[in-house]
């Protein structure tokens, strides 16, 4: 055969790689436990969770944390931030089905909520004069979403990626702008019109919960409810998992092409995703409906789509641990950051945490940080000399953090200007940073840290909520370059 | 071979791409228990031939007889319930899972895969027991072929489509791969393998059929294919 006709160099060279690598190995595999070997260092962190913790005992320290959660705390509050972590456990639990198990790229997934809320709200409120019962609505919403879910799911029979992207997407403006304007439709058959959905002023006065005679009058309640439903979801979602089903659709996921040539039927088993994800969301929909006794449609839209995808992905797609971590951080943490004090905090720890990880060495860290206190009174005295207005310190230290830089902070007059003047620079220096040779990233790297502490202190924390989303979108693009497969997810492993 | 039973039949198959006339009138007959190849250079049509056996493309004239059925009409779940199975080209495993969960996959029409079904597979390919919880992704090559071969070995198939079985193998596993065909082979297993190594195809292989531009241009016994001049020249380098 001529393709074993090769040089005896190069089989004498080859027969010495095979020696060092063993028979039937090939480099990559033969370097197999070097890849998986822990990590040093902060990197390692995510990952000795995921192997030196089995799972049964993770899920127990957790449900024992929420149990004295509900059991203890008493503030209306941080009752309240549970309640909505529950809420966002259920929605990347469903989103978990249909994008981490079956890969369908499904952007109207939030409109399902949206459509369990409002159906609730609709059988439960004064607006259309019904107050059913809190069984019957329930049964009748899960059941219409995982209708609708089936229906939304024909599309995606014939679609992938971002084109099915594109028909969800479609289907969840449609739900957004069925709202808004049947607040005045006028039936063929009637001369007057009617009021169903009240458009953008939301439905208020929705009826609580109300099982076997007990309302639901204390948030806590919905809080028990929420425990004991997610519980029940992990359970059963790992369990299809482990089957059958719960295999076919992570191979349709990677191929669904050769899925389909081993049997799997493609079409039903994205169904069936489409479906199951629906109703989860069209019951965790109703819960909160209810819970909050009043809806708006702009709480159904892009924003929260976004933030059940960061979720998801955050906590690595595919992985119902990684799911409830993502729904943590993306729940709880905005609300951390509204108070000013926490979030200032926070973004310093982020920022040395960051120059450590960077540094690599502990000289190369303290060399770091010592340029940046330099650079911080080099602009104070040269800016001094240019004698341009400051803020007075009272008025711009917010808490025990900017209180300890207010002697070595440069804060101008005009916030805003200069604020947005060092942003702009920011962005391009962190631009120019990634593509530059060693030395120069050097000599940028004290200039950057400077730079984000004066935007920090000069103009984001003046604006909470902006400075909240724009936390959050810098920790994703950081994990995502670190640890793309988020935090307990599985490695993407490419076959060839 | 005293009494011949057509496993697989298909006759006058054309099929097309849009507009583009891919086979043209193609017969082909795999018996029971027969190892035939179909042979063939680049863009000849062989992959082809094997997506509309499998019903990844549907013919628009001719008829596909499968098991004593007609199955010119059935989806490709339902033909491998009837007991087709593939070995893709390039494998296609199923790489972030493991390679039980791969193995499992085989047997997705019949159920949850059995236990003996799963010894069967470890006693031909005593490899995959040891790597059976490591993912598909990071085997080697020749590894990643045995977890193809062995998917396909999970559903019971009466007939293996093999895609390419040498392709992206180094020379010494492409021997060995066709060993492991050979020896499916003697068990009594059916199997089709398109294939561009004509040599290697052939030396294990009881008939062999040549297609050329989406036509069958030869058919015949494997030894006489082997010995046919016209064919030397243009497949066999010699």
């Amino acid at each position: 055969m001529s393709e074993n006709r090769v040089p005896e160099e190069i089989q004498e060279n080859a027969a010495h790689e095979a020696a060092k690598l063993g028979i039937g190995t090939d480099e990559w595999v033969a370097q197999h436990e070097e890849r998986t070997a822990r990590k040093k260092g902060l990197k390692g962190v995510p990952q000795f969770i995921d192997e030196s913790i089995p799972a049964w005992a993770r899920w127990v320290v957790l449900l024992a944390a929420a149990f004295a959660f509900g059991a203890f705390v008493d503030n209306q509050y941080l009752l309240r931030i549970g309640v909505n972590l529950g809420l966002f456990v259920m929605l990347s639990y469903g989103l978990n089905i249909v994008m981490g198990y079956a890969g369908l790229l499904d952007l109207g997934y939030v409109a399902f909520y949206g459509i369990g809320a409002y159906g609730y709200a609709l059988m439960s409120s004064e607006q259309l004069g019904h107050h059913w019962s809190t069984w019957l609505s329930v049964l009748i919403i899960i059941i219409g979403t995982a209708l609708l879910g089936y229906i939304v799911s024909l599309p995606a029979r014939r679609l992938f990626g971002d084109y099915l992207a594109i028909v969800t997407l479609f289907f969840g403006q449609v739900f957004v702008q069925l709202v808004l304007a049947s607040d005045n439709i006028t039936f063929p058959w009637a001369d007057d019109y009617v009021d169903i959905t009240a458009g953008a002023n939301g439905i208020p006065g929705i009826d609580p919960f109300s099982f076997f005679g007990h309302k639901f009058l204390n948030i806590r309640d919905y809080y028990w409810l929420l425990l004991v439903l997610v519980a029940l979801l992990t359970i059963t979602i790992s369990r299809i998992n482990r089957t059958r089903i719960g295999r076919a659709w992570r191979t349709i996921r990677e191929d669904a092409l050769a899925a389909e040539s081993m049997g799997v039927m493609v079409n039903r088993l994205k169904t069936m995703a489409f479906v199951t994800g629906a109703a989860i969301a069209g019951l965790a929909g109703a819960i909160f409906a209810a819970m909050q006794s009043a809806v708006f449609v702009s709480g159904f839209d892009m924003p929260l789509m976004t933030m059940i995808y960061a979720a998801v992905i955050l906590g690595g797609s595919g992985s119902l641990a990684g799911a409830v971590m993502g729904a943590i951080v993306m729940s709880v943490l905005p609300e951390v950051l509204r108070v000013t004090n926490y979030s200032e905090i926070l973004f310093l720890a982020v920022l040395v945490l960051t120059l450590a990880a960077v540094g690599k060495s502990v000289k190369r860290f303290t060399i770091n940080i010592v340029s940046i206190a330099l650079i911080g009174f080099a602009v104070k005295i040269l800016l001094g000399f240019a004698s341009i207005k400051i803020t007075p310190t009272e008025e711009w230290v917010v808490g025990p953090v900017s209180r300890a830089l207010s002697h070595w902070m440069y804060v101008p007059l005009d916030r805003v200007l200069w604020g947005n003047c060092a942003f702009v620079i920011l962005i391009v220096l962190i631009a120019y940073f990634t593509t530059t040779t060693p030395r120069i990233k050097t000599i940028l790297l004290p200039i950057i840290g400077y730079l984000g502490i004066f935007l920090w202190e000069v103009r984001l924390v003046t604006d909470v909520n902006t400075t909240r989303q724009l936390l959050i979108g810098a920790m994703l693009v950081v994990l995502m370059i670190t640890r793309p497969q988020g935090f307990l997810g599985k490695p993407r492993v490419e076959v060839l | 071979m005293s009494e011949k039973k057509p496993l697989l039949e298909i006759s006058n198959i054309d099929t097309y791409y849009g507009v583009i006339h891919i086979l043209q009138q193609v017969n082909l007959r795999v018996d029971e228990g027969e190892l035939v190849c179909l042979l063939g250079g680049n863009a000849c049509g062989k992959s082809t031939t094997l997506k509309t056996i499998l019903g990844m493309v549907k013919p628009k004239v001719g008829k596909i007889m499968f098991a004593g059925e007609d199955v010119t009409h059935q989806n490709t779940p339902a033909r491998v319930k009837l007991g087709m199975a593939v070995v893709p080209e390039n494998r296609r495993l199923f790489g972030p899972m493991t390679v039980l969960e791969n193995l499992k996959i085989g047997a997705y029409v019949r159920g949850e895969a059995a236990q003996e079904d799963l010894e069967r597979v470890y006693d031909l390919f005593p490899k995959l027991k040891e790597r059976s919880s490591q993912l598909a992704g990071t085997l080697s090559g020749g590894e990643q072929q045995m977890v193809a071969v062995g998917r396909a070995l999970m559903s019971h198939p009466r007939l293996i489509l093999m895609d390419e079985p040498s392709m992206g193998l180094a020379p010494k596993l492409v021997e060995q791969s066709f060993e492991m065909i050979a020896n499916l082979h003697s068990q009594g297993v059916s199997m089709l393998i398109v294939e561009q190594n004509a040599n290697m195809a052939l030396s294990v292989a009881d008939r062999g059929y040549v297609l050329q531009t989406g036509r069958i241009v030869l058919e015949g016994e494997a030894k006489e294919l082997a010995g046919h001049e016209e064919l030397r020249r243009a497949y066999l380098g010699r």
